[in-house]
């Protein structure tokens, strides 16, 4: 039966046709994919929908793309590829939404249901090998019931903790006729995140916060996610509390308010992690205490006391046992806590020799570098020009590495959905496409992405759609020549046996943006850098700027791994 | 603005951390889950996964068609039961979790038991049989095999006891367990 037939019976249409439809009441506008075999159908179904479509030319870059958009506008992002290795292509990002708590729903094809088991012409365990690395996953096995896992797929993604749902669609269910009813309500009885937060707990909380001598606020990507930046600054600024944030959290506390101690872990700053060190109350929010934070566990913030908010049950005592857990969500229990806290009266002259030995901390240990005499581009110095050509004011994405670092040090975030990077999986090739789909997500900002000229060149292929469809991301790569972060590990832990860690000249970057149709620039001096990268940014569509910076840079200050942060180098 | 059981003053130092400890006893899991593909995948995969170790499992069905009962015993001596418990939970297919408590638990295991019982040992491996409340289901010249249903303690001490007339083969299903009175599990 043709699908015209299908449309005039009023209920009845393609199941893809209605998964446009549920694609459609979930406020979709933007998907990034690659079709095959297995999802024709599908495809055929984008042909008239009227939802953007964004052609990407290989599926870990599209799976990126969507979590871009999803941090950066904090809606859900949508990612699709065919069965078997368009499918296994989306485990990258995959495992990088689980990890960084980011809402994507992924759709898969499958072979048709007669091949399933059969090691079938692209068969792939989808459900199987996402397993692991995916919040939810719905293996579609009656074509009625696609709507309904659309939804749910939705629901789970983007509520409680964020992260991804894969639904894989074989291609003889995706294609046949069901009876379709808009889908309103979601039936998932194991699935009740708390959010509301316990109130006699945020007491107790408030209650030990004005007991503290020596607090400080650890922040992460939860409060970004719950959207409680604001909240989060009201808590630190109903006393003066000093404010850290892990990698995925900053943006959370403005960068440059004056209770604000830098990003904390291996490469944060000697005083967050010494302020830490000696707390005697840390306030944990959304942050899940990651070995690149804590260094080593059984060393780590020896005389403290723990508040734990997380919406994620799980993340309590997880690593750190929490003397005050309270779970739910931050933008609930943010003002609640802080109008727990002023009820109290505390005192705030408690905090003036906390103060007065963190202050002590950044003057003797701001972050520094030895800048060049001459027009080289130390790497620092790169990210602090880029800050200021763009007024501090852009969405900046970065790749991972070294500059990743940097741009966490000296980018000061001034709002949260400012800094887009791959904190927990620390995926190369991620830069990119994320900043491609931020774009999409925003396209009235100005999207810079940082990359290393390792990661850049793992989806570098994408420059091709920014070109296509004209996505003006301005991609500033920290060009060393060098996977850089291994080689400083190997210059400071392997006696500088440089082990394949050279990348030499190549690709010539500038030719590389030239033959996908975007602008390729060169730039080396020093002096002029700041303008250069001003003209950059200026120029119409997607640029790629190659910055030739210092070969052998090492990024510190520096917890070495296993370490406790007493122990930071450089 | 006091709240029962909540003190109006709070030192720090009298905060204890309230979670991530282990007991050090067996733990019984009894776990609802949705009757669906993939289910028991996912959680074996959980375990696996965290280094959680499963010490026996024990799945089928309840009353209600559309829901299934897994049975798990740990060791919390290893794990964090919390932590365990709240991973578990995080599955969406997980409809419900009970940490049973020992002394309102009544818990089962079916075994069977492949014994060496020629003309000599015979009477001796049936006495004690008998002395377990098992049942002798299959007889041969050779061996005798015998179903036993009890708990978890009781297949171990029964097991001991026949090893040395030579036990051939053992099947155990594993604990399933219910919670006494009223109340569902």
């Amino acid at each position: 039966m043709g699908h015209a037939q299908a449309y005039q019976e009023a209920m009845n249409m393609r199941a893809v046709d209605a998964l446009m439809e549920c694609l459609k009441a979930e406020g979709v506008d933007v998907v990034f994919g690659l079709p095959g075999g297995a999802n024709l159908p599908t495809y055929d179904a984008f042909y008239d929908a009227g939802i953007r479509h964004i052609l990407v030319r290989h599926e870990a870059g599209g799976g990126h793309a969507a979590e871009g958009y999803a941090k950066a506008t904090g809606k859900v992002g949508v990612s699709l590829a065919t069965s078997g290795p368009g499918a296994t292509n989306l485990i990258t990002p995959i495992c990088d939404a689980m990890m960084d708590s980011v809402p994507v729903v992924f759709i898969t094809g499958q072979v048709r249901t007669e091949l399933l088991g059969t090691d079938g012409f692209q068969e792939a365990d989808m459900i199987g090998i996402s397993m692991p690395v995916v919040k939810h996953s719905f293996m579609i096995q009656d074509p009625t019931e696609i709507p309904r896992s659309i939804h749910e797929a939705f629901h789970i993604a983007r509520t409680g903790r964020p992260g991804p749902v894969v639904v894989d669609i074989p291609q003889d269910l995706s294609r046949a006729d069901i009876p379709y009813e808009p889908v309103t309500d979601v039936r998932l009885p194991g699935y009740q995140p708390t959010t509301e937060g316990n109130q006699k707990q945020i007491r107790i909380a408030a209650k030990a916060l004005a007991n503290a001598r020596r607090p400080i606020i650890y922040a992460g990507g939860g409060v970004v996610s719950a959207g409680a930046g604001a909240e989060l600054t009201e808590l630190a600024m109903s006393d003066r509390f000093p404010v850290t944030c892990t990698v995925m959290g900053l943006g959370a506390f403005p960068g440059t308010h004056e209770q604000w101690l830098g990003m904390l872990g291996m490469h944060g700053t000697r005083a967050a992690n010494y302020a830490m060190d000696e707390a005697d109350l840390i306030c944990a929010i959304g942050a899940r205490f990651d070995d690149r934070v804590t260094g080593k566990l059984s060393e780590f913030a020896p005389r403290a006391k723990f508040i734990h908010i997380d919406v994620d049950p799980a993340e309590i005592s997880k690593n750190v046992p929490a003397h005050i857990p309270i779970v739910g969500d931050a933008k609930n229990i943010l003002p609640r806590l802080t109008a727990e806290y002023r009820a109290l009266a505390a005192d705030p002259g408690r905090l003036e020799e906390w103060w007065s030995r963190i202050r002590v901390w950044q003057e003797r240990h701001p972050l520094r570098y030895d800048d060049s005499t001459d027009s080289e581009i130390k790497p620092q110095y790169m990210v602090q020009a880029l800050y200021e050509a763009t007024g501090g004011e852009a969405i900046v994405v970065s790749d991972v590495g070294q500059h990743q670092m940097w741009t966490a040090q000296y980018y000061h975030f001034p709002q949260p959905r400012r800094w887009i990077n791959s904190g927990g999986l620390g995926t190369m090739g991620f830069g990119l496409p994320a900043a491609m789909g931020a774009k999409v997500g925003c396209p009235d900002q100005t999207v810079v992405c940082v990359a290393g000229d390792g990661s850049v060149q793992m989806n570098a292929q994408e420059l091709a759609t920014c070109a296509q469809e004209g996505i003006a991301i301005k991609v500033f790569i920290m060009n060393n020549g060098y996977l850089g972060m291994v080689r400083q590990w190997q210059e400071l832990f392997w006696d500088k046996r440089y082990s394949q860690v050279e990348m030499g000249e190549w690709p010539d970057f500038v030719k590389l943006a030239e033959a996908y149709g975007a602008t390729g620039i060169r730039l080396q001096d020093k002096h002029t850098l700041v303008d250069d990268m001003k003209a950059a940014l200026a120029v119409d569509g997607p640029v790629l700027v190659d910055v030739r910076v210092t070969r052998e840079e090492n990024t510190y200050p520096m917890i070495p791994a296993g370490q406790p942060a007493r122990n930071m180098v450089g | 603005m006091g709240e029962p059981g909540t003190k109006e003053v709070l030192s720090l130092d009298e905060l204890e951390a309230v979670a991530g400890l282990r007991t050090g006893r067996k733990h019984v899991l009894s776990i609802l889950v949705e009757n669906k593909p993939g289910v028991l995948t996912r959680i074996a995969g959980l375990f696996a996964r965290r280094g959680f170790n499963i010490d026996t499992l024990a799945v089928g069905p309840t009353d209600d068609e559309r829901i299934s009962r897994i049975t798990l015993t740990l060791d919390g001596a290893l794990h964090p039961i919390d932590q365990v418990t709240k991973q578990l939970h995080k599955l969406i297919n997980v409809l419900k979790i009970r940490d049973l408590e020992p002394r309102e638990t009544l818990a089962r295991e079916l075994a069977m038991f492949k014994v060496s019982a020629d003309g000599a040992s015979r009477a001796e491996v049936m006495q004690i049989c008998e002395i377990f409340r098992g049942k002798v289901v299959d007889v041969t010249k050779r061996s005798v095999v015998i179903e036993l249903t009890g708990t978890c303690d009781k297949v171990d001490a029964f097991e001991q006891l026949v090893r040395p007339f030579g036990l051939i083969e053992m099947a155990r299903t594993g604990e399933i367990a219910i919670a006494r009175g009223r109340g569902e599990t």
